[in-house]
């Protein structure tokens, strides 16, 4: 079944370019994550402005939020130090517009309580006026955000909402009709954290998305090297880099250049393990 | 929710839903509650107390349930599900404990795995509840992020569920979280208010005028309250910790003082900031230290049936006393915000029949206290 068509889809800011770029030069897309202000809005900002120096095709900036469920410790620890230094909402959309300005595609990852008590209407519009292409709820599912997606679709806005192992066939349908730009795939059953080695869970994960959606599918949760990202590159379309950027910037500490070349150095593996995947 | 998290709520949703409509399975939950926990609990006229109220304070003796809570009807029925699912392990939060100390005496009882968090703090506080579910043979993990108490216990509880959700069952504490818990946890407490329906018509031949209970994430409360929404005479009061005072920002107050927001996949009273991030609570009893509340109560709140007012830490420490000292019962400290509350509404209602559901012993509460009433030196008092 084709819900969606992801090459009749795209705005100046939205993911779609970034797909359809990577397709033409037969590979997966890089995405990385880091969450804003950490480990300050401006250090955060420099960051991820270094991921896209470097070679991500797509960026996904992380909302802070007080209650991490799907976070594993690494992150969790990076949202806790962010809070504590203050971060906002408004932080959030500061770094979106910084970091869109480059020409890449950013996205915000987000808890939906935060969303909710912005304002639907009014954080759709925000992110829209800072550039943003759209936004990633892994805590809430399109059958009970109804008010998300017409928000999102008034604006233009990728919607990406996350498909898991335990989703049924009939779940994932429902969820990729739901969502434009891509499908986020979560390939463990877990929460977020690099990991040794991938998971046996996403492959037929991902077989099981394409099956209902021409849409691109990003697997994500525990990538950390390119070997990594080359085996996933093999089935998915993108693929999703968190927690190992967050310890590269943890790891060099006050040493902020450090930090910086540590993302670089991981940031251009990745980028040349999802060039070398497996052919698409 | 996380669409991790989903398959397993729909399985659980099935499961309980069969387990209720199977004689059976409710056979079995009443012999259990019946043999094992003690219940029904005793509904006692607390004469002394109510001298001293004004008005007459009828008790449900929750406290004398096996494990010294209402907290375990609400374990053995899940925990008889989760037998009755063909799961091997159970995972549960804890904040005061005795939702800790219930689940882990389930497990032994059933012979299950068990591994409870608890934030660090509470630890500390609920020492003598920690060495309990140690010896009755559960894990306890501390809990060290965000605030360390029973809101970030329930975080890692759903990070561990969402690892390990093939095998293992969340022994939900509280009627909050997501659904379907709020339903499955009233359904295995809501004996407390039909018991206490019938207690009263059968011992005093009446309903009482006002029923009261303390409300944290509120399932002493809806499991009393359960049995009085259809009585339109009888007022219903739910006590929630006022901390410091509901002027301050030590509290738990989530109806008083939250906004309608979502917390562990509830949509619900939460208390929170602006931007939506969760505020830290406070109460001087780890059991009511909640940000949120189930979403029943928020619903009874915003319908007008039920009334939910603060209750400050010295209210309920002052409850506390006067119940041990004119009655010779030592309460938790969240029933005696409960007891505090009632000694409000009796002053409102002299002469008429306050039901207070006792819902816990005060015996894990002696370290605090001790502390708070600088006891335990001999010669003082």
């Amino acid at each position: 079944m084709s819900t969606s068509n992801a090459a009749d889809i795209g705005n100046a800011r939205g993911t779609a370019r970034a797909f359809a770029k990577a397709r033409a030069e037969g590979r997966a897309a890089l995405v990385g994550y880091l969450p804003a202000g950490y480990p300050d809005v401006d250090g955060g900002i420099e960051a991820l402005r270094a991921l896209v120096a470097a070679g991500c095709d797509i960026i996904e900036i992380g909302l802070p939020y007080s209650d991490p469920v799907m976070d594993g410790p690494t992150i969790q620890a990076a949202v806790q130090q962010a809070l504590d230094n203050g971060a906002r909402t408004e932080d959030v959309f500061r770094t979106v517009e910084a970091v869109a300005a480059t020409g890449t595609p950013t996205l915000v990852m987000t808890a939906w309580n935060p969303v909710e008590a912005y304002g639907v209407d009014r954080f759709a519009q925000r992110l829209a006026d800072a550039g943003g292409a759209g936004l990633i709820t892994p805590d809430i599912t399109p059958d009970y955000a109804p008010e998300w997606i017409a928000a999102a679709d008034a604006r233009d806005l990728d919607k990406v909402f996350l498909v898991a192992p335990s989703s049924t066939d009939e779940r994932i349908a429902m969820t990729t009709a739901a969502c434009r730009g891509f499908v986020y795939a979560t390939a463990v059953m877990g929460v977020t954290g690099a990991r040794a080695t991938t998971s046996d869970l996403a492959e037929p994960l991902v077989a099981r998305t394409k099956a209902t959606t021409d849409l691109p599918v990003g697997v994500g949760l525990g990538v950390s090297n390119g070997a990594q990202a080359a085996e996933i590159a093999g089935y998915a379309d993108a693929v999703i880099v968190g927690s190992a950027f967050v310890r590269a910037i943890a790891d060099a500490g006050a040493d902020r250049g450090a930090g910086l070349s540590a993302l670089t150095a991981l940031t251009e593996d990745l980028a040349a393990g999802v060039a070398g995947g497996a052919a698409r | 929710m996380p669409e991790a998290l989903i398959a397993a709520l729909d399985e659980l949703d099935v499961a309980w839903r069969g387990a209720m409509a199977d004689p059976d399975f409710t056979g079995e939950f009443d012999r259990l509650l019946r043999e094992y926990a003690g219940v029904p609990s005793m509904l006692y006229d607390a004469t002394r107390l109510s001298e001293q109220a004004g008005a007459r304070i009828l008790l449900k003796r929750e406290d004398l349930n096996h494990t010294g809570a209402h907290k375990i009807r609400n374990v053995l029925g899940q925990a008889l599900l989760t037998k009755r699912m063909g799961k091997k392990r159970v995972i549960a939060e804890t904040g005061a404990g005795q939702h800790g100390v219930a689940s882990a005496t389930a497990a032994a009882y059933l012979g299950l795995d068990c591994t409870v968090y608890m934030g660090r703090v509470d630890t500390e506080r609920q020492a003598l509840n920690v060495a309990r579910m140690q010896l009755l043979g559960a894990e306890v993990v501390p809990v060290e992020s965000g605030s360390a108490t029973l809101k970030d216990a329930i975080n890692e509880a759903l990070r561990d569920w969402v690892a390990t959700v093939d095998h293992t069952a969340y022994l939900f504490g509280t009627a909050a979280g997501p659904h379907p818990f709020p339903s499955l946890v009233l359904a295995f407490v809501r004996g407390i208010g039909d018991e206490a329906r019938a207690q009263c018509l059968e011992q005093y031949g009446a309903l009482p005028d006002a029923v009261a209970a303390c409300v944290g994430g509120g399932s002493n409360a809806i499991g009393l309250f359960a049995g009085f929404i259809d009585d339109a005479d009888v007022a219903i009061y739910g006590f929630e910790a006022g901390g410091d005072g509901v002027e301050t920002e030590r509290h738990a107050a989530t109806i008083h003082a939250g906004k309608v927001g979502v917390l562990h996949g509830a949509r619900t009273y939460v208390l929170q900031d602006e931007d939506g991030q969760t505020v830290e609570s406070h109460s001087i009893s780890a059991g009511l230290d909640y940000p949120g509340v189930g979403p029943q109560h928020a619903h009874l709140a915003a319908s007008g049936r039920a009334s939910y007012l603060p209750v400050t830490d010295a209210e309920a420490m002052d409850a506390m006393a006067l119940l041990a000292r004119t009655e010779g019962i030592i309460p938790a400290i969240e029933s005696a915000h409960a007891v505090a509350g009632a000694l409000r509404v009796a002053r409102e209602r002299p002469g008429q029949t306050i039901l207070v559901n006792l819902s816990g012993r005060g015996d894990k509460d002696m370290g605090t206290a001790l502390d708070y009433f600088e006891l335990g030196k001999a010669g003082t008092a």
